[in-house]
């Protein structure tokens, strides 16, 4: 029997691709895995993930059960070891051909992003990058329009009985939303960047129930044209002002206490996940921190994701290294603080009362 | 005037280079320790502009004037010293070697020059003859196959930095005024030849200028360039080109200024609104702008009627170096009126700009010589 | 041995982007750039012609202002320049537009010595799908994430990047890799390079012209060919006011970080 990705009835399931390196789990798998569970819910449907990896890789598979997954396949062949285009392509379209899923999720890691297209591309089938939303019920999927978008939707005709995976993401830097559909071939391919999904919590009992099935790998190393003649772990490089995602920056509020003021300030880009410390003028010329931390006219202009300003009295020169920033938050005592007219969010307060219980909150919304 | 793609190309190639390379960090610096930069220079170099409008069996670009002039104003509208570096080779530097060199010299100064290899400057003025170059004193004996070089040069731009140097010298002191000068192409490291230090300028620090000294130079008659006794009129007719250069680089300047009162009046508020809505400062734009427009217009047309051999053409270039030059001065002082207290700061490049547009209306001929150019041409 | 880097004129992103009432971007208003990886990938290819003789070819699918863009390239050093070009491409999505581009590489054809450069993505999709694709369907070895290239002979010696550090990869040509922004510094144009590249060849190909390859099936291509289609598409709610947050701090600090996860930005 030939196989056709046009057959959509005979395609079944919701398949999460997990990845692992050097034996160990990413963690998008357990963020892809908890996403299919509402998935293979919505669907009715069963969730497997498909785990390749060198000689004992099942023993790390049962984790995924307590996420939510029914079943893992697991391959195990000393050539998926360390991951190369070729290998893992053939192997998990031996098993999608073989096993038909409706779906299967990857991981947006820079290996998801090298192994999903050339999978999408042999199995002549749509895959769609960088999701930030999948809905199947299309109830589910027209209450997140109401909520997330600009749209009229109690004046739209919604097929409601549609089942197509609904599949948003970003486009054009992120100015325009759009929800993709592939209608006419299965599996339905969708990559996720990792932190998008949210972790659902670990069920041991879960984990003991999940079914590990072993998938013979039937190819052999003579079909890879890719050498791997090593895998360099970096530590972090020291990230500048300029290039940062994120970037916390402290005024002339932290006088009362200029340690602790840099200190509050470190720890909140940290528990953002990893950021920079800027300062306005005030800061520089009082000898706190170099020059090199410093944003404004004089200083250097960021564009960061995320830009938080405590202590900061807003001054255009100020204004004119940020105002570009993604999300601006700011922290002064001063209601009338400058920084306020183009903040997205503004505490009026005290930074030294109000940082601690952000760096907490912060912490705490990541773990989930 | 709407310009051809090519050159439109090549006027997103100056301002990509020029916006990305010439960082704020760089032209500080320049500016609080003059000097030059070396980095910058091979980088233009690499690139061709080193040799924009030299001919390409010279090593050179094989550019039209307006490619130098674009060159020229996209340059000098980020920073206007960095505008000199690329300048030089191709309008004072380059230009009388191109008006009468022998192909044996064009082949030794000129292809190193438009590489970016070597450095050639232009020594006309002294102490005592300014515009009046024609006074100069100089003197340069014949001595068998060498000619012998006396004198003292000043205000020589590129001077500490050049290989070489075209040195205007009185060869025939019988002949009185402008007559019995000639040309001679001098390699600055011949024995007796010196520089005095830089000077500390107003502005464009970043391209060092001194003095030349010449004590006894040894120089052989093959470096005479031009016919002898009348190198001062080939200079004369060079300096045309370099005219327009410095009528692009001010145009640059204003322009650059523009930008920043426009920036600067959109975000600094006051009485409630932001100054630009205030009609004292958006009518000083409208000023700037249509002044800056104007100038474009004058300086594009004078380089293509250049380029098509019009008879006009060098009294456009005078026109052109003395009304924009003019101008970038007067745009220059209203950007920083604009910034208040602001532009007064050196955290604000408007306070650069200003002290930069004051060399234009002065240096390669005073605005009081394009005068003189402009209403003989007239008035003949 | 020839080179060819495939490129993309896309909308400057990076700048303001005006939207249309239908929720659709006004392309028509962004000014139009070299995707930035892209010209990474050309100066790989540049580099290489610098070290050893070669042909630099740019290919490109696009409407005719593409052109543009492929003169540019020209006159940072290609040698000539492919425009695929016709009505019955439009619409592609990542999988038919790969289809395509693979269609028309075959039609030029590419060598045992060959190399294929392309960007890791463009800054308008952000899929970072269709070099992959295009590997697959001329049955080509792929690294993807270039971080830096070395070419001994017909072997390439890649540094694959990965997000904590990378891989180094060996691949015999022909082959494809894809380029970050971090792998070079694109260089610009010379003076001669942009007078000379307006009498350098850009063949256009149109579907007539590639239509006998096999990979050009008229079911496969264009807006009916792409295995998946936008559904809807719409606008974030546009960006108001900042809000003040009140309350005692804690209040204030639980709606902000609350928001922030409502957002995805944490």
């Amino acid at each position: 029997m030939s196989y056709s990705s046009a057959d959509i009835n005979e395609f079944r399931d919701i398949w999460v691709f997990c990845e692992q390196r050097a034996g160990k789990l990413m963690n998008t798998d357990f963020e892809l895995i908890s996403e299919g569970r509402k998935l293979a819910d919505e669907r009715n449907a069963r969730l497997v993930g498909i785990l390749l990896g060198g000689k004992g890789v099942a023993g790390i598979a049962k984790e995924l059960g307590g996420y939510g997954a029914d079943k893992v396949i697991v391959c195990e062949d000393p050539m998926l070891d360390v991951y190369t285009t070729d290998a893992y392509t053939d192997v998990i379209c031996d098993v999608v051909m073989e096993k038909k899923p409706e779906v299967l999720l990857i991981g947006a890691s820079n290996i998801g992003r090298d192994l999903g297209p050339r999978v999408a591309a042999r199995l002549h089938t749509g895959l769609t990058a960088d999701c930030t939303h999948l809905d199947i019920d299309m109830e589910k999927y027209v209450s997140f329009l109401r909520e997330s978008s600009t749209i009229d939707v109690d004046a739209v005709k919604f097929k409601m009985e549609d089942t197509n995976l609904k599949m948003t993401r970003p486009a054009f830097g992120g100015h325009l939303m759009a929800t993709i559909i592939c209608p006419r071939f299965r599996p339905c391919m969708s990559t996720v960047r990792p932190g998008v999904m949210k972790k659902a919590a670990f069920d041991q009992t879960k984990a003991d129930a999940c079914e590990i099935g072993q998938y013979p790998v039937r190819r052999n190393a003579d079909r890879l044209r890719t050498r791997v003649l090593e895998v360099v772990k970096e530590s972090k490089k020291l990230v500048d002002l300029i290039g940062a995602d994120i970037v916390v920056a402290v005024g002339r509020g932290i006088s009362k206490d200029v340690n602790k003021g840099i200190q509050l300030a470190e720890e909140l880009a940290d528990a953002f996940g990893g950021g920079v410390v800027g300062a306005s003028r005030a800061v520089i010329d009082a000898g706190w921190m170099t020059s090199d931390h410093q944003v404004g006219q004089t200083g250097k202009t960021v564009h960061p994701r995320i830009y938080v300003a405590l202590g900061i009295s807003g001054a255009i020169q100020h204004k004119a290294g940020m105002q570009d920033s993604e999300l601006i938050i700011a922290v002064d005592s001063n209601e009338t603080s400058g920084m306020f007219e183009v903040a997205d969010y503004g505490i009026a307060g005290d930074l030294f009362e109000v940082v601690p219980l952000m760096i907490e909150a912060v912490k705490a919304a990541k773990a989930f | 005037m709407i310009l051809s793609e090519a050159h439109e190309l090549m006027r997103k190639n100056f301002r990509s280079f020029a916006e990305t390379e010439f960082t704020t960090e760089i032209q500080e610096q320049l500016d609080r320790e003059g000097g030059f930069n070396w980095d910058i220079w091979s980088k233009m170099a690499r690139y061709g502009f080193t040799g924009c409008k030299l001919p390409v069996e010279y090593g050179g670009q094989g550019g039209d004037t307006l490619a130098y002039v674009l060159m020229n104003e996209e340059f000098s509208r980020i920073c206007p010293v960095l505008a000199i570096y690329a300048n030089t080779p191709n309008s004072l530097g380059g230009g009388p070697l191109l008006a009468c060199g022998t192909p044996p010299q064009l082949e030794k100064y000129i292809t190193p020059v438009a590489k970016g290899e070597k450095q050639i400057v232009f020594a006309l003025t002294e102490p005592g003859a300014g515009s009046d170059a024609g006074s100069l004193t100089t003197r340069a004996v014949a001595d068998g196959d060498y000619f012998i070089l006396n004198g003292r040069k000043c205000f020589i731009s590129g001077a500490p930095i050049a290989d070489y140097a075209v040195v205007y010298a009185r060869t025939n002191p019988d002949l009185k005024g402008s007559r019995g000068i000639s040309m001679f192409i001098v390699d600055m490291k011949l024995p007796g030849v010196s520089c005095g230090k830089p000077e500390s300028k107003m502005g464009i620090s970043g391209y060092p200028t001194s003095d030349i000294v010449f004590e006894n130079v040894r120089v052989h008659k093959g470096d005479l360039l031009g016919p002898l006794d009348k190198g001062y009129s080939v200079a004369m007719k060079t300096l045309d080109g370099g005219r327009l250069g410095v009528a692009a680089q001010s145009l640059g300047l204003a322009q650059g200024c523009l930008d920043e009162a426009v920036k600067y009046a959109k975000g600094r508020k006051q009485f409630g609104k932001p100054i630009a809505n205030h009609q004292g400062v958006s009518f000083m734009i409208a000023d700037m702008a249509t002044e800056i427009a104007a100038a474009r217009e004058l300086i594009y047309s004078t380089a293509v009627a250049k380029d098509a051999g019009d008879k006009n053409a060098s009294t456009m270039c005078a026109m052109s170096k003395y009304y924009a030059s003019e101008m970038a001065n007067r745009v220059a002082g209203k950007a920083v009126q604009i910034h208040g207290g602001y532009g007064f700061i050196k955290d604000y490049k408007v306070e650069r700009l200003y002290r930069d547009a004051r060399i234009m209306t002065l240096y390669e001929g005073t605005s009081q010589v394009q005068q003189i150019v402009i209403s003989r041409s007239l008035l003949k | 041995m020839r080179v060819y880097v495939c490129v993309k004129q896309v909308p400057d992103t990076s700048g303001k982007v005006a939207v249309n009432e239908d929720g659709t971007l006004n392309r028509a208003s962004m000014l139009t750039i070299i995707n930035p990886d892209d010209l990474s990938a050309m100066e790989a290819a540049l580099e290489l012609k610098d070290a050893a003789r070669c042909q630099v070819t740019a290919v490109t699918m696009g409407p005719p202002p593409a052109k543009k863009m492929l003169q540019e390239l020209i006159a940072m050093g290609a040698d000539d320049a492919v425009l695929i070009s016709g009505r019955e491409f439009g619409g592609s999505d990542t999988y038919a537009t790969s289809q395509i581009i693979a269609g028309a590489l075959q039609h030029l054809g590419v060598g045992a010595e060959d190399v294929i450069f392309c960007g890791r993505q463009a800054i308008d999709g952000d899929t970072a799908q269709v070099g992959p694709q295009i590997a697959e369907k001329l049955d080509l070895p792929q690294v993807t994430y270039a971080g830096k290239i070395e070419k001994d002979g017909s072997v390439l010696r890649v540094r694959r990047l990965m997000e904590d550090g990378y891989m180094t990869v060996e691949v015999k040509t022909p082959c494809l890799v894809t380029c970050v922004k971090e792998l070079n510094e694109p260089r610009y144009m010379t003076i001669k390079g942009i007078i000379e590249c307006y009498d350098k060849p850009i063949v256009v190909l149109d579907y007539e012209a590639l239509k006998e390859e096999p990979l050009i099936d008229p079911a496969t291509i264009g807006l009916k060919g792409s295995p998946t289609n936008i559904f809807r598409s719409f606008t974030p709610p546009q960006k108001g006011a900042g809000q003040m947050l009140g309350g005692s701090s804690q209040e204030a600090v639980n709606e902000l970080v609350g928001q922030l996860v409502a957002k995805h930005v944490v």
